[in-house]
Formats: C-alpha cells, structure tokens, sequence
C-alpha cells in the first residue's frame, strides 16, 4: 500500500482493463446461449442422421434439400462451430502457458472453424438449391 | 510479480477420486473430441454436395471398424456433453449445489449418456445393419 501511497489516481482507474475486467461476461453468456440453441438443434441433429441410418445417396440428398431441414442444418453448423471455439478457447487459455503458441492457437482454431462452418454452409446450400 | 510467494494448490493426483470430479474432466474432454467431430459433420455434408461416388466413399470411411468405433465413441461424447451441459445450464440458475444433489446428477449425467448410446445403436442396429 505504502508504494501506491502518493499515486492519486482512484483504485477502480488503476483496475479498470486489468484482469476479468474484459469480455469474459459476453465469453459467458454466448457460451451458454450457444449452448442452450445446441440442446434443441443437436436433438433434431441426431434423429434426422438416425432417420438415415440405411437411406441410400439420394434419399439422403433429398432429406437434406429440404426447406426446413437445409435451414436448420445450416443454424446447427454454425452455432456448433461457435460454441467450439468458445469451448476451445477456454481449453487453450487454460492450458497454454507458452504466450506465442497460445495466440497462434487461438488465431487456428478461428480460422478452421470459419473455414468449417463456410463449407458446412455451402454444401448445404449447394444441395439445396441444385447446384 | 516475481517476488510473490503465492501458495500453490495441490495438482489431480493429491485429490481422491470422486464422480463430480470426473464429470468435469470428461465435460471438457468430450468438448474436445466433439470439436474434432465437427469436421466429419463437413466431410458427411460435403461429400453429399459432391455427388454419388464421394458420398458413398465417405459411408465406407465411417461403416469401416474403425469408423464405427470413432462414431460410437462420438455418439457417447455428444450425448454426455448433451446431458451433463443441461446440467451445467440448469446450475448456472443456481440449482442443485448442495453437495448430495450435485453427486446424484453428476451420476444422472453418466448413466443417461450411456443408456442414450445403447438406445441408438441399438435402433440402428435392429433397424437393418451398420450405416
């Protein structure tokens, strides 16, 4: 305390953009929503790739096409690799003590992730719409 | 920072073995495994973008033994992730801490993962054959 004796500046100033005093809450929050949305789309998830278990090439194709079923392929390719690379991240902060390989890590698993969920989305959307 | 003398906390291995443990450590491991699913989920939507020949080279890849046992193993990760992350949502409300509640849905977590795992493949099984 004697050291910060003459420093005149308030506590909550020298705290302030230190520490958790970051994004962590919006981390939380997008966490849990993700979380919750993939409750409901990894359900449907499941039971659409059962309804198919033994269904041939174009039975599959033609489940996929369909309007319902493309939207909600698409909602769940996106919010899975979301919450991946929420989930992930926390992994690698936790575990990477090495600064450099942790921002290299953290900069990779965002760009497969991107990469993953673009070509989820395009291959849905090719089958959909036939092209 | 270099001349703090912090107390350490011991490390895994000074602990005894309990379940809550153990649903926390698998959480964050099938968390991992399932990032790494993502990418079969693209492969699966890709090859049925690319037509007949990549898709069925793709259910040749999974029906292989050891496709099978990477999608059983997979099926168990999304499905305890799936109950235990339910449980995890259900306590960010503040439910279930007291110490008896938090043991028995550490086991409820368990068991429902496994009985969902042997329900579904036992309908895809008895359902005509492997996919």
């Amino acid at each position: 305390m004697s050291a910060n004796a003459k420093d005149l500046r308030n506590p909550l100033k020298r705290a302030r953009g230190f520490g958790s005093a970051q994004s962590g809450v919006g981390h939380w929050w997008t966490q849990r929503i993700t979380a919750a949305a993939l409750v409901l789309l990894g359900l449907w998830f499941v039971i659409t790739v059962l309804s198919l278990a033994h269904a041939d090439y174009a039975a599959a194709k033609a489940m996929v096409a369909k309007p319902w079923n493309a939207l909600l392929l698409i909602l769940f390719v996106a919010t899975m690799f979301w919450h991946a690379v929420l989930g992930l991240q926390v992994v690698i902060e936790d575990y990477v003590h090495t600064r450099w390989k942790e921002v290299v890590l953290l900069v990779a698993i965002k760009f497969l992730a991107v990469l993953g969920a673009l070509a989820g989305v395009l291959a849905v959307l090719r089958i959909a719409l036939g092209v | 920072m270099a001349d703090t003398r912090r107390p350490l906390s011991p490390h895994l291995q000074i602990y005894k073995w309990q379940v809550q443990m153990v649903t926390s450590i698998l959480h964050r491991a099938t968390g991992i495994a399932l990032a790494v699913g993502t990418l079969v989920v693209v492969w699966g939507l890709l090859s049925l973008a690319a037509g007949e020949a990549a898709f069925d080279q793709f259910k040749v890849c999974m029906g292989s033994p050891l496709g099978m046992i990477l999608l059983i193993g997979w099926s168990w990760a999304l499905f305890y992730h799936l109950c235990n992350g339910i449980r995890h949502l259900l306590q960010d409300t503040g439910a279930g801490y007291a110490i008896p509640q938090f043991v028995r849905s550490s086991w409820l977590s368990i068991v429902v993962s496994l009985v969902l795992v042997v329900l579904v493949w036992g309908y895809v099984l008895t359902a005509g054959g492997a996919a």
